[in-house]
């Protein structure tokens, strides 16, 4: 089997030509993904590029990215394949002056031809390499979990009509999971592990200087600095990066050079979304230093 | 490997193969993971063998996240499993080499796993120092944002300052203290700010802020390098299996609510978070489906019509079943604070899943908190103000449940109806004062439900002057929540 990676070193720059800087972890663990065949789990806070990492990697590899949406009451006629009835129906309608057999008929109307493939069986049967992209994973119900199981360890998927489907290669996989409920032991056995936390200072700045090309060096190092500061308090929902890249693009927009006080509590509604995590950071931004 | 320069008492090793030494190593770390308590399973181990094949050995990073990724499965883990391979693997590398006893070379032997920092240049030049020009040192180690230099300072702050004896029982924090008291962080912080304002000439308040974090990062940062330094010491003394022991941290979810240290503390605010999130989904999941309830006859009909007025898919109604109203009375009083902080913390957290929530606290005397709630948005700020403006001290501030509740029943017992459901956190710790159960039995009679939390461990209840075997007769359930994991199970059931 062909590997998609030569190193993690080449997995970093791979994924820094795309613009998306990874740190050692995340290379790593995609690295390991390839090498290992593993389906990677995908953990962290909202808005810190878990998806745009599978994204990325699809991009940077040239691989086509098959995405599945995960949400309550997602079952198998969406995830892995069902069968086209209406097809099916008029094929039995054809055949009905002929005097075709019933035996014939069925293996007739369950073969490939009337077999509508959704994305996971779509991404083990492509011919190209392929990253699937399961998203939200926490969304769907524990049941529902099951599905993905057979296609997470061996890379197949079983219909009762047709037998067995192999993959013809094996797709890099990515789950992601806002951790809005614990995920089954056998789903998370399968995985490899990986958190994405909000990045260090040097790294969010590096991804600042990279997506708003407009941005100063001064004003990057400024408002990593405060999105820092701010993520230190205790809020209902910490700025994510998407948000420091909103804020910054506004900052450029405005035509700010250097940030004050009065900048951030005019433009804070753009990294914080509730009214009361608002109040805190204004008041705890303004008032500064008197307590250690 | 008989050509090798045996200088600095390092053994140089060839790329390690899939060896006796490996596996050995590897299973030993594994066996000290799941003594902290992180479940790892046996096709994780084998993933763990098979991913460390696959990263250049030499470097510590990869190897560290090689096997993260394939035992960690979740993030609450993650500081356990980070502990736990620094003990364990301390000492498995040449920069770690403390003074080339037989047990360091010999695990140096497995493997080396330098970080290839200039070390063991700058220790010499070190050693020579004054403490003045080390403190210095520091400063600027701190300034610069220097890991480097950081690492070394702490090396020899630690080898000066914490007297180390080998085979001197003594924990690590000791070690800490002793170190830490020499440098004195909180001028360092000062000095630091102080070059900052130099710097800028004045600085506006929101620059001081950021400085002021920034620096304080810093500082935190050493702090962990000394740590960390100690704690190596510490492993070569004593070895990593008796260090692994005393050091494993439990986990958040574990972490005893009455004896939390500061750090541990911190950690469960930060885990309450997630945590409530994820009960309140998993709450308003299981209102939406759940039990099926009657038939609804009139749909029914009118989704027969699609099958030609045959009631082929019968409609049933979903059941609502009401929200309970909470009463939530608390013990406040210092040993149990703690405790009453986090379950007002998840109760309110919680809130939507009740149909209306309520908070007392007492110690002798008692008040009720619900307007700090309502007033604020904000969960963490209510409950300061709770404890700092709540006016539960009657007498003398020791705790008095007999008086507590006999103030509680005149005031706000008629409130209590059969909706309510009232929960009573303490540990009953009464001070001998007068019981005055009968408002416990006043209370279960006419609330929908009387729930009993204590948080002290179940052998020491009734001991001393706990009674709260007495007021939890007339309970509907008296649960032990010691820890995170108890609480939530217990509001599980609740909503």
């Amino acid at each position: 089997m062909e590997h998609r990676f030569e190193s993690v070193a080449a997995v970093r720059d791979g994924l820094a030509s795309v613009n998306y800087l990874a740190d050692d972890g995340i290379a790593g663990v995609a690295y390991l993904a390839d090498r290992l065949q593993k389906p990677v789990l995908i953990e962290g806070p909202a808005g810190t590029g878990k998806t745009q990492l599978a994204k990325s990697v699809a991009e940077m590899s040239g691989a086509r990215l098959i995405r599945l949406q995960c949400y309550e009451g997602l079952d198998e006629s969406k995830a892995l394949y069902e069968w086209n009835y209406k097809k099916q129906l008029l094929r039995i309608q054809a055949e009905r002056n002929t005097e075709a057999s019933w035996d014939e008929l069925s293996d007739d109307i369950f073969s490939n031809e009337f077999l509508l493939t959704r994305p996971m069986l779509e991404a083990i049967s492509a011919k190209e390499p392929v990253v699937l992209l399961i998203d939200e994973v926490d969304r769907v119900e524990i049941e529902t979990e099951a599905l993905f199981l057979e296609i997470l360890s061996d890379f197949q998927v079983s219909i009762p009509e047709l037998g067995t489907v192999e993959a013809t290669q094996i797709p890099l996989v990515f789950l992601t999971s806002n951790n809005t409920r614990e995920l089954s032991e056998a789903l998370k056995r399968r995985c490899l592990f990986l958190h994405i936390d909000y990045p260090d200072m040097e790294r969010e700045r590096s991804i600042v200087m990279a997506k708003t090309p407009d941005v100063s060096e001064k004003l990057a190092e400024q408002i990593t600095r405060i999105v820092r500061s701010i993520r230190q308090l205790e809020l209902k929902k910490a700025p994510s990066v998407s948000e420091t890249l909103d804020w910054a693009r506004t900052l450029v927009l405005l035509g700010i050079e250097s940030i004050d006080a009065d900048t951030v509590s005019d433009t804070l509604n753009i990294l914080l979304k509730y009214q009361s995590d608002i109040e805190k950071a204004a008041k705890e931004i303004a008032s500064v230093g008197v307590e250690a | 490997m008989s050509d090798t320069p045996a200088g600095n008492g390092v053994v140089e090793v060839a790329p390690i193969e899939v060896g006796d030494g490996l596996v050995e190593l590897l299973n030993g770390f594994i066996v000290q993971l799941r003594l902290a308590g992180l479940p790892v399973s046996l096709t994780e181990n084998l993933d763990a063998f098979e991913a460390v094949q696959h990263i250049p050995i030499d470097d510590r990073e990869a190897f560290k996240y090689a096997l993260a990724a394939t035992l960690v499965k979740s993030n609450a883990h993650w500081r356990a499993f980070e502990t736990v391979f620094e003990v364990y693997f301390s000492l498995r590398g040449r920069h770690f080499d403390i003074d080339g006893s037989d047990e360091a070379a010999e695990a140096a032997a497995v493997r080396d796993m330098a970080e290839g920092m200039p070390q063991e240049m700058m220790a010499g030049a070190m050693e020579a120092m004054t403490p003045e020009e080390l403190a210095e040192m520091l400063f600027q180690a701190l300034q610069r944002a220097d890991d480097a230099m950081m690492r070394g300072v702490a090396r020899q702050a630690v080898m000066r300052f914490a007297g180390m004896e080998p085979g001197r029982p003594v924990g690590g924090t000791y070690y800490l203290y002793r170190t830490l008291r020499n440098i004195d962080l909180d001028r360092l912080l000062e000095r630091l700010m102080d070059a900052a304002r130099d710097e800028a000439g004045e600085l506006t308040p929101l620059e001081e802020r950021l400085e002021r974090d920034e620096a304080q990062i810093q500082i935190e940062h050493f702090r962990q390098e000394v740590e960390a330094e100690i704690r190596r010491r510490l492993v070569a003394d004593r070895g990593a299996e008796a260090m692994a022991k005393t050091l494993r941290k439990p986990l958040p979810e574990d972490i005893d609510f009455m004896h939390a240290s500061r750090d541990e503390m911190a950690a469960l605010r930060h885990a309450i978070q997630p945590l409530t999130r994820k009960l309140a989904v998993r709450l308003a999941r299981k209102r939406r489906h759940g039990r099926k309830g009657a038939l609804d006859f009139r749909s029914t009909v009118r989704h027969s019509l699609s099958y030609g007025g045959v009631p082929a898919e019968p409609k049933f109604r979903y059941p609502k079943p009401s929200k309970p109203e909470i009463f939530v009375v608390a013990d406040i009083s210092g040993s149990v604070a703690a405790f009453a902080r986090f379950t007002l913390h998840l109760v309110y957290a919680l809130s939507e899943q009740f149909s209306k929530v309520r908070s007392f606290t007492f110690i002798d005397g008692i008040d009720e908190v619900t307007r700090f709630f309502d007033q604020s948005n904000d969960i963490v700020e209510a409950i300061h103000r709770v404890n700092t403006e709540a006016d539960v001290v009657w007498v003398d501030g020791h705790s008095d449940y007999g008086h507590a509740f006999e103030v509680f029943w005149d005031r706000w017992g008629k409130e209590v109806s059969s909706k309510t459901t009232v929960l009573v956190l303490g540990d009953a710790r009464n001070n001998y004062h007068a019981a005055q159960s009968w408002v416990m039995k006043e209370v279960a009679q006419k609330a929908r439900h009387l729930y009993w939390l204590n948080p002290e461990p179940k052998s020491y209840w009734n001991t001393g002057d706990s009674i709260v075997g007495e007021y939890a007769t007339h309970a509907d359930g008296l649960y032990e929540c010691r820890n995170l994991r108890q609480l939530t199970k217990f509001v599980e059931q609740l909503a």
